[in-house]
């Protein structure tokens, strides 16, 4: 869904449009991928990204090792949801640890690498020179949008990963126990373990947009990376007021927690259409705002 | 340093022979050859051409106030002006980074930024000093960019950057990540990302800032290399004496405007060559006769020199004139004025920035 949405601004663009032949097509999908693989060494070759995600892995790790000292003690089985069901299945811990991350943590990574996607190139200086490169606008803000996805996602399939050789060696796997007290076989939980994962990794797609359009704003990194991280916060804060019901159903954050989905015996899939239909939204909103931001701005970083 | 009032007598060696003494070493030939790859679309003799190229900041600042550059194909020229006075904004404007409120500009005979695409291939650029991402090597810096450029061959690029960056003396640091870079270092390795491919069209934007005399020495020589290889190269440069020595053409930049601009030596024949006739003391009333009947305007004596503007009069007829009026001709210099002189004049003294 999200880099599609964007994706089309690329053919319609008008610097794109001249003289088009197969060739330069060819050339510039080609030019597209290579910026790509060139943008996710950038991403994933750099410390402090590298830092986040141990941060991250550690989650699993802190929880599984808790559970495990403490399973025999009076405050076993204590604390967020399914937790008290990780030492009859290490499955669980996927869950629980998702479950963790998901309100600040993971918000939090995603916000620092979407803030600085354009911001930290326009302060290093080296975002002009890859313009005059050239590197046509849209193509850049495309690729930093994919490079965005990609540590959302990778983000989140560190704790799903972690979680599940953590819950394997400490705990083992067996028939899931699902919400309504339904077992089902360990093969079926797995899926639904990678439904979550997916669902989740779907669910942070507008706060990269969101982030990606800040970081479009200002040559500034760290204030791209704050606004963003606001944005998820104050979404829960206004989730939490009955009052507002009426604009709960398009806030940022309001579906994510609707992974739990896949522990019914019969997942709603309708439910987990409008969670992600809301992020849709936001992508095309963000990722427009973005663009007409970005392609018209002047460079005088 | 001081720069007398009239500020015509800076030229190191003042030159008895007439006309032929401009400093145009390398000069005339260059001009007119045509760049070397661009042979195929000239639509116009001229690599940047703008027209009433104008920068109206939101503030209401006007950055740069309708300029028309003109910089001939195979021309080193250098672009220069006091800080703040509008050159970084126009090479922006050229490279497409910022959008002109008015008029427009053609690189490569094409019109920016729509041409980008296909003229900025051809174009190296260093834009206000160079920018890498501090903790990658010097290597992976390039070849981030060499990625970037869609229109380059992945199968060279390791040869490229190894040539670019030996002929940049960057080969030993290649692998030290950018940070640890010494700013002359960090100059080079822009330079050396300019000079990835072939270029039609060099852009440096104060290019040998933060070198020292050896490293300016050295931009120098490369500069005047790719000029004579072809490639045109527009300079910027708040220092004059250090591009002023490569240049066939100049243009200046003063409070977004641009002041003067032409090939070097008319640049400073333009303004006031003068003379300065050495006689006896009896004479100099007569030598002041002679200079007025030949049309020089107001000549000052001093001691026993009478001096004054040249204009138009050559000035082997001043010796003769005054040979034949039977005035005693101890000596008689021509002084050029330097391109030092002609820029203060235009631009103003001190160190106040523009704005």
């Amino acid at each position: 869904m999200s880099p599609a949405d964007t994706l089309t601004t690329d053919r319609v663009s008008p610097a794109a449009g001249r003289g088009d032949d197969d060739a330069s097509t060819a050339q510039r999908r080609g030019a597209t991928g290579r910026l790509l693989r060139s943008e996710l060494r950038l991403v994933f070759g750099r410390r402090r990204n590298l830092v986040l995600l141990a941060g991250l892995a550690l989650i699993p790790v802190i929880i599984g090792v808790v559970v495990l000292i403490t399973q025999d003690t009076a405050v076993a089985g204590q604390g967020p949801p399914f937790l008290q069901k990780i030492t009859s299945n290490g499955l669980f811990l996927v869950l629980t640890s998702i479950f963790s991350c998901l309100p600040l943590l993971l918000p939090l990574t995603v916000a620092i690498v979407s803030g600085d996607a354009i911001a930290g190139e326009a302060q290093a200086g080296t975002l002009r020179y890859l313009l005059v490169t050239p590197v046509p606008r849209t193509r850049m803000l495309l690729v930093k949008a994919a490079g965005g996805l990609a540590f959302a996602a990778a983000a989140v399939l560190t704790i799903a990963v972690v979680g599940l050789v953590v819950g394997g060696l400490f705990f083992g796997f067996g028939e899931v126990t699902l919400l309504s007290g339904d077992q089902v076989s360990t093969a079926d939980g797995m899926l639904r373990t990678l439904g979550i994962t997916a669902y989740v990794i779907l669910s942070l797609t507008g706060l990269v947009a969101v982030g990606l359009f800040f970081s479009t704003l200002t040559e500034v990194p760290v204030a791209a990376m704050a606004a963003t991280i606001v944005v998820p916060v104050v979404s829960t804060v206004l989730g939490a007021l009955p009052q507002l019901s009426a604009i709960h159903g398009g806030l940022l954050t309001f579906h994510w927690f609707d992974f739990g989905e896949f522990m019914r015996l019969d997942v709603d899939y309708s439910t987990l259409g409008q969670g992600l239909a809301v992020q849709a939204a936001w992508v095309a909103i963000f990722g427009t705002l973005a663009w007409s931001r970005f392609t018209t701005a002047d460079v005088t970083s | 340093m001081t720069v007398p009032a009239t500020g015509e007598t800076a030229t190191p060696a003042p030159t008895t022979a007439p006309a032929a003494s401009v400093p145009a070493s390398a000069a005339p030939g260059r001009t007119a050859e045509p760049g070397p790859a661009s042979a195929t679309s000239t639509s116009t003799d001229a690599a940047i051409r703008t027209h009433g190229l104008t920068k109206r900041f939101r503030s209401g600042q006007v950055a740069v106030a309708g300029i028309d550059i003109e910089v001939p194909r195979g021309a080193v020229y250098g672009f220069l002006g006091p800080n703040g006075s509008g050159k970084t904004t126009t090479i922006r404007m050229l490279l497409g980074l910022v959008g002109p409120t008015d008029g427009y500009a053609e690189l490569l005979g094409e019109r920016m930024p729509d041409a980008s695409a296909s003229v900025l291939p051809r174009v190296g650029a260093l834009v206000e000093g160079p920018a890498f991402h501090p903790y990658l090597s010097g290597r992976a810096n390039l070849e981030r960019l060499d990625a970037a450029d869609g229109t380059t061959r992945r199968s060279t690029r390791t040869a490229r950057i190894d040539a670019s960056l030996a002929r940049l003396g960057l080969g030993a640091a290649a692998s030290k990540p950018y940070r640890q870079y010494s700013l002359g270092m960090k100059q080079r390795l822009g330079l050396a990302a300019a000079l990835l491919r072939p270029r039609d069209l060099l852009i440096l934007d104060e290019p040998t800032n933060g070198l020292d005399p050896q490293g300016t020495r050295e931009v120098r020589h490369l500069v005047r290399e790719l000029a004579d290889a072809g490639t045109t190269v527009l300079v910027s440069s708040h220092l004059l004496t250090e591009i002023e020595q490569v240049c066939t053409h100049i243009g200046i930049m003063s409070k977004g405007h641009l002041v003067l601009q032409g090939p070097r030596e008319t640049v400073t024949e333009a303004h006031e060559t003068v003379v300065v006739v050495t006689t006896s003391p009896d004479h100099r009333g007569s030598a002041v006769e002679v200079l007025t009947g030949l049309g020089l305007t107001a000549p000052e004596v001093a001691g026993t020199t009478v001096t004054a503007a040249l204009g138009d009069v050559p000035p082997e007829r001043v010796s003769v004139a005054l040979v034949h009026a039977g005035v005693d001709l101890l000596g008689l210099e021509v002084h050029r004025p330097s391109l030092e002189s002609v820029f203060v004049r235009l631009t103003g003294e001190g160190f106040d920035v523009a704005r």
